[in-house]
């Protein structure tokens, strides 16, 4: 196996997880929009595969979708097509990141990251 | 409910060419060990529909390195290291939306390496400051005549810091914070 059909299968690999799929199903899972597993977790909900309750279980609290990817070792694109079907399954909930539109930056949230900074 | 323990999160890009120093400044100010997310090129870039783009076209990761700074119970703030390699930009567009502005790093020893890291922040509007990197400790040159080297505009702040040191990010950081309450409290 050459160099690069080795790095193909180390990229190709971790979509075997999403069943194949590359694009996610819903938009807001971005770089730094946190989840929660759901717990207890609703009745009705399809018992989670393998890595499925590897990621629950790395948002019992709140984690960002970049954070969790990074600590499974996996691509964020592969990570938010699995949270896009727990979310489905009413497994995790999510939290959109601060709002930040061009021009609305608002004084108030700023205030309070220079607050934060300056405590450093 | 457990999603609403969840803190409000915001994010500032820290850009500029290889080499120049986001990875340890991202590193020297977060709490956390900087992590590392990599993203197939096919995928993060060329929008794919399937498997068999990734398989044939030519394997290459993306990689981005993060910090995390818990600012309040509320509120975190994340920072991202852009890509340096200029293929890559189109990771920037998703990088730069929702962020606060930037900090465009420079080696001093090679400023030109983040040109194209200034013209894209100022392209998009999006604000920033300078923070020129010393690497051996020392910086030969004010920052009025880096200011004049760039052509940057007087508006952008140019500061002299040292990427290693807690408290040089840090104040790089809030001087970014500094420019972004001015502006919003001219509306
Ligand atoms: N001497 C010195 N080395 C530095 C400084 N900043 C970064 N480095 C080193 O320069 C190299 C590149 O830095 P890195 O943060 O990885 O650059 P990046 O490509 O912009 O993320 C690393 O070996 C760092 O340890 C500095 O201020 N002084
Ligand atoms: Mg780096």
């Amino acid at each position: 196996m050459s160099e690069s059909d080795a790095v193909a299968g180390r990229l190709v690999r971790p979509f075997t997880l999403t069943g194949g799929r590359t694009r996610p199903s819903r938009a807001c899972f971005t770089l730094i929009a946190t989840v929660t597993a759901v717990d207890p977790p609703p009745d009705h909900a399809p018992r989670p595969q393998p890595e499925q309750a590897r990621i629950l279980r790395r948002c019992a609290r709140p984690v960002a979708v970049a954070e969790l990817a990074a600590l499974l070792d996996l691509p964020v694109s592969v990570v938010v097509i699995m949270l896009c079907d727990l979310l489905e399954a009413g497994l995790i909930t999510v939290h959109p990141p601060h709002p930040v539109t061009d021009r609305t930056l608002d004084l108030d949230l700023l205030q309070k990251v220079r607050d934060g900074l300056g405590r450093l | 409910m457990a999603g609403s323990e969840a803190p409000d999160t915001v994010k500032i890009l820290i850009a500029g060419g290889f080499g120049v120093g986001k990875t340890t400044m991202v590193g020297s100010v977060s709490e956390i060990v900087p992590l590392r997310t990599e993203e197939p090129l096919t995928v993060a870039g060329l929008g794919v529909d399937d498997l068999a783009g990734i398989e044939q076209k030519k394997a290459t990761t993306v990689a981005l390195d993060f910090g995390r700074i818990t600012l309040n119970d509320r509120l975190v703030l994340y920072l991202f290291g852009t890509p340096g390699q200029q293929r890559f930009w189109f990771m920037w567009n998703d990088l730069a939306v929702g962020a606060l502005g930037a900090v465009v790093l420079i080696d001093v020893r090679r400023p030109e390496s983040s040109f194209a890291a200034i013209d894209f922040f100022e392209r998009r509007d999006i604000p920033f400051v300078v923070a020129v990197n010393g690497f051996d400790g020392s910086h030969p040159y004010p920052p009025e005549e880096i200011r004049d080297s760039l052509a940057l505009p007087d508006d952008v702040p140019v500061l002299l810091c040292d990427a290693r040191e807690r408290t040089s990010s840090r104040d790089v950081l809030i001087a970014l914070l500094d420019l972004l309450i001015a502006s919003a409290k001219q509306g």
